[in-house]
């Protein structure tokens, strides 16, 4: 996915006439949901992360906070997610 | 008498301190991004490459690039140190992956660049 991102950003800092394609791309459903899907995985990513550099400084690291700061990425990610997706759409 | 392990890689410590360097240089360029996208008045060609046309963000652009890549060699090669067992089959991965890796770097260079 690394390639189609970096091309989409290749085309969206080329020049006006490579932006007018690179909107064009991203406005097929089926490139918004392959990006959609991206920024879902990304979000996850970002907030699992973040959880695991407060793991490291053993902060939450009992049982009971860590499921539920498990719990929370999820929920953030998805909220974060849909609220993103929103703007962009 | 010191104990020599002569078996091991030896740069869990390095890796583990380099991942977690690189996520937290893509974790403030992620929010500084989303601020900056925000605030543009119109997502035009003008206002979207003027965004990138200034010296700092081209940088922390080229920085959040290589973190990236950085932070996805060490977890793609972890994993492969995880599942793939023969080493023939491994090694061979491995290079795959760190010359894709490297070439998405040049390319990002490239794009940030060209402006």
């Amino acid at each position: 996915m690394l390639p189609l991102l970096l091309s989409l950003f290749a085309d969206s800092l080329g020049s006006a006439e490579t932006f007018a394609d690179y909107k064009d791309t991203v406005s097929n459903p089926l490139v918004k949901l392959i990006l959609f899907g991206l920024l879902w995985a990304f979000l996850h990513h970002f907030c699992a992360g973040i959880r695991f550099l407060l793991l490291d400084v053993h902060k939450g690291l009992d049982l009971a906070s860590s499921r539920q700061s498990a719990r929370l990425v999820l929920i953030v990610s998805l909220v974060l997610t849909v609220l993103i997706g929103v703007k962009l759409w | 008498m010191v104990k020599r392990i002569v078996v091991g890689a030896h740069y869990g410590l390095r890796d583990w301190i380099g991942q977690r360097v690189t996520a937290i240089v893509m974790a403030l360029y992620s929010v500084y991004f989303g601020i900056c996208a925000l605030m543009l008045p119109e997502m035009s060609y003008e206002a979207w490459s003027g965004m990138f046309a200034g010296g700092f963000m081209r940088f922390f652009s080229f920085l959040f690039f290589m973190s990236l890549f950085y932070h996805a060699w060490v977890g793609v090669r972890d994993i492969f140190m995880d599942y793939i067992q023969p080493v023939g089959i491994r090694l061979t991965l491995h290079v795959i992956v760190m010359f894709l890796l490297i070439g998405y770097a040049g390319w990002a260079a490239q794009i940030l660049w060209r402006l």
